[in-house]
């Protein structure tokens, strides 16, 4: 890693740690386990564009243990943790298949993120019938996953054309 | 945005719209009220008789919900994030109130249909 790379991987970290507190702070309209805004996801997406899936994934595991630490606890840290593999593995995969633009990635991570958590969810209290939450789920991950998409796109466009983050 | 990701969208939206339709048909009014601590049965309540229930373990968890006139409703919790207290009242079949930091489920359930034959359909 050169310096650069690590001083913008560090910022990022810093950038995802503070839109994660700021998310804890905005209320949540429809009460339903497992919902989030995932603002933090806009700074992953933008890793995964201009540093890559290891950085990502990297940036997305280190956020989520300090956010467990600092706002929340080792369960809501499990959840977060299914939430995030799911949601980056398959933003990673879409993206290698360039079937999509940044929007349907993003779209994609945030369906991914919110199923990670109700099906964590509903292995630990051990109920089935949660299932009936994931329509209300994949929407909210829609509309918010789109947010995300077209927000990401504008960062990225504007990051590359000051400097490249990519060796 | 490219054309896919429309038909991305268009996608999830009809899924969405599926389950809703799915759901629509089996919805109807529960019978009984069943409460799951930890994953593990804890208690079954009756819909039809109005009463407040207060569920405490040893570690301090607390959760206190309502019944009345055939409605479920989480009233107190001891969680950080009170999301359950939120949550809509339920009254109809397979609704629940789920308090995740407790781990505490209130499951609306129909006398008729019971566990096997939610896994045999």
């Amino acid at each position: 890693m050169k310096t650069k790379h690590v001083a913008t991987f560090g910022m990022l970290i810093a950038l995802a740690f503070i839109l994660s507190y700021i998310e804890t702070m905005i209320p949540v309209m429809i009460p339903v386990p497992g919902i989030k805004l995932g603002l933090a996801n806009l700074v992953v997406l933008v890793a995964l564009y201009s540093m890559g899936f290891r950085e990502a994934f990297l940036l997305s595991m280190i956020r989520i243990v300090l956010v467990g630490f600092t706002f929340g606890s080792l369960s809501t840290m499990l959840f977060s943790f299914a939430g995030g593999i799911l949601s980056l593995t398959l933003m990673a995969v879409f993206q290698k298949s360039k079937l999509f633009s940044m929007t349907g990635i993003s779209i994609l991570g945030g369906l991914g993120h919110n199923i990670g958590q109700i099906l964590v969810a509903m292995l630990v209290v051990q109920n089935l019938n949660l299932v009936y939450y994931l329509p209300i789920l994949m929407i909210s991950g829609l509309i918010t996953g789109t947010v995300v998409g077209l927000v990401g796109a504008l960062i990225v466009r504007s990051l590359r054309k000051y400097q490249p983050l990519k060796e | 945005m490219k054309k896919n990701d429309i038909t991305l969208i268009a996608i999830i939206v009809v899924i969405v719209m599926i389950f809703f339709v799915f759901y629509a048909f089996q919805k109807e009014t529960g019978s009984t009220l069943v409460v799951t601590v930890d994953g593990e049965f804890y208690q079954e309540y009756s819909l039809h008789e109005n009463q407040t229930i207060t569920i405490e373990d040893e570690d301090g968890h607390k959760n206190v919900f309502e019944i009345k006139d055939g409605v479920a409703t989480m009233i107190e919790a001891s969680c950080p994030d009170k999301l359950c207290i939120s949550q809509r009242p339920i009254s109809f079949n397979h609704e629940t109130i789920v308090c995740l930091p407790n781990k505490v489920v209130l499951t609306v359930e129909n006398a008729k249909t019971s566990e096997v034959d939610m896994i045999s359909q």
